[in-house]
């Protein structure tokens, strides 16, 4: 029995060297110098821990007789590759309807494993497994529908806007809570194979209607809370299988998406239980009613680059409509045009200016934009006083001064970029139409504030000929 | 069982705190690659589908396993490679010495 003592401390160091590589994996992801490191640390630590589970399983198989299926293994690795490398090269722009997607197949290998645990041990599971086995499932089913949910409605093959209806809190508790009671009656009776597809079936069935009241502005927030989940649920599995990486990983996945959530809810000025039960879209209807014409005053290309000619400071502050119209490339030459010309240029990103948590600095990095320019909000706020134009593009609400001032607007509260405090502030704008909330913005009534009507792509590359000249 | 259980949870909290430490100090700058590795670390969940797969104890174990493994690989393959993409668009307006 020496061999198979030997096997289990293998295998147990070569899970204790891939937990550590994982963990230096996220601490050199800190920043970019270091960021590409720690991929090859994850992948170091990956490869290890599956090339020692196939030689685990070769001896493990030898001491017990049986045999081991090495075909379909390597045809499923074969398969999951062939899927996997197209889903790693997607646009940049679809990163977050990706990631979505990735949540629901992490999840959902959580979730089958699951069940074919339960259904290889029925009716003989201790208590405290079967436990954790209806943890992982339920988390890891929900997961699964809600974070396909959330990818169709980012790929906009649903639709955008929040779906709700009367009694909704109602339905969704009442699910959860049928879900739990059956969970706690499979603990008592794991016998009870007729009751765990119903508690599987609930899960399935509370992520679809997790997902269908929250609208596209709050993605950000849904995607690390279903990221979470797929973290918690893959620990419970770890529980499950007593694998102690399992939980590390699953451990470190769930507090990194409890963080973003956290850093999102934040940034949007909501609550979880707020986002989860999706109040905006009715007070955001209601907003939109009471509107008057106001004067604003508008700018041509022209005047715009001589403006930002004659400015020393310059700040752009972009936001998600720039991505929708393809202007990052043209928002680069602009940066290059003016930095050419010895203009301090910077980019003011709000957290949930994309539609996943750094998403904008992923966009503004593919067009060559040096991070060292990219400002988080915090750190560049103190600065606008100092800066001679603020130049916005595509982004509405993270600008609005009435979140600050005025009690009754609906995103009264929410941190905004404090860009009324530049001595000029221009907007890139197709029309005076309200932004994807609805509401409406003080600050395109403003004495120092220029509209400039039009597509952002075209506005901006139209500012950049007449600097050229 | 029951100290398997109790090691479980100490290593649970302990890997909890570090991964609040550690992603506390991720630059907001690279938020959307630090979800993309993340997913592509809890992947790691293939090696229990694996097991499934290669022990084969019953049909449904063996199909649900290799389904459980194509996900997980896909997941694996695609979350590295990009996150590896993002992470090269990264670049410094300062020279770097390479």
């Amino acid at each position: 029995m020496t061999t198979f003592a030997g096997s289990q401390a293998f295998i147990g160091i070569i899970y204790l060297i891939a937990s550590a590589l994982f963990i230096l994996a996220l601490k050199w992801m800190n920043a970019p110098p270091t960021a590409r490191r720690g991929i090859l640390s994850g992948e170091i630590g990956m490869v290890l821990a599956i090339g020692g589970t196939l030689l685990q399983l070769g001896v493990d198989g030898k001491l017990e007789h049986i045999s081991i299926d090495y075909t379909w293994i390597f045809i499923a690795l074969g398969i999951g590759t062939a899927i996997g490398v197209p889903l790693g090269l997607v646009q940049m722009t679809a990163v977050p309807q990706r990631t979505a997607l990735s949540h629901a197949f992490g999840a959902f290998c959580v979730t089958l494993v699951g069940t074919s645990e339960f259904y290889l041990g029925t009716p003989h599971i201790p208590a405290f497994k079967m436990a954790v086995l209806c943890c992982e499932v339920i988390l890891g089913g929900l997961t699964v529908t809600g974070s396909l949910m959330a990818a169709g409605k980012l790929q906009e093959v649903l639709p955008q806007r929040p779906i709700t209806f009367k009694g909704q809190n109602f339905v969704n508790l009442t699910m959860l809570a049928v879900a739990i009671v059956l969970a706690v009656y499979l603990v008592h009776d794991p016998g009870a194979t007729h009751l765990y597809p119903v508690m599987v079936g609930i899960a399935l069935m509370f992520g679809v209607m997790l997902v269908i009241p929250i609208g596209g502005a709050d993605m950000p927030t849904v995607i690390s809370l279903l990221n979470s989940y797929a973290g918690l649920s893959a620990a419970a599995m770890g529980f499950v299988l007593n694998n102690k990486l399992l939980i590390i990983a699953g451990a470190l996945d769930g507090s990194s998406g409890l963080i973003l959530s956290v850093i999102m809810s934040k940034a949007m000025n909501r609550s979880f239980t707020n986002v989860l039960f999706g109040a905006f879209g009715q007070v955001a209807a209601a907003a939109a009613g009471g509107q008057e014409a106001r004067p604003v005053k508008s700018a041509s290309p022209e005047e715009a680059a001589g403006i930002l000619a004659a400015a020393s400071r310059v700040v752009v502050v972009p936001g998600y409509g720039m991505a929708v119209a393809q202007a990052q490339h043209k928002v680069r030459e602009l940066y290059d045009a003016l930095t050419k010309r010895g203009i301090d240029v910077r980019f003011a990103i709000h957290p949930v200016a994309g539609r996943m948590p750094g998403h904008m600095n992923v966009l503004l990095a593919e067009a060559d934009v040096p991070y060292d320019r990219l400002m988080e909000m915090d750190d560049i706020n103190g600065d606008f006083p100092q800066v001679d134009v603020s130049l916005i593009i595509g982004a509405n609400d993270v600008t609005n001064p009435a979140a600050k001032t005025d009690k009754a607007s609906p995103i009264y509260g929410m941190p905004v970029l404090d860009v009324e405090r530049s001595h000029t502030v221009m907007v890139i704008k197709r029309s005076m139409n309200p932004g994807f909330a609805g509401i409406d913005n003080p600050l395109y009534y403003m004495d120092q504030t220029l509209m400039l009507f039009g597509d952002a792509k075209v506005f901006v590359s139209n500012i950049v000929k007449e600097l050229a000249h | 069982m029951g100290t398997a259980l109790i090691d479980g949870l100490f290593v649970f909290m302990l890997a909890g705190f570090i991964g609040f430490e550690v992603i506390k100090r991720i630059s907001p700058l690279l938020h959307t690659p630090l979800m993309s590795i993340t997913n592509a670390l809890d992947a790691i969940a293939v090696v229990g589908a694996i097991v499934l797969v290669g022990r084969n104890e019953s049909p449904l174990a063996h199909v649900l396993g290799i389904l459980a493994v194509i996900a997980a690989t896909s997941n694996i393959v695609g979350g590295f490679l990009i996150t590896d993409r993002m992470l090269k668009m990264f670049k410094s307006s300062r020279p770097t010495k390479s």
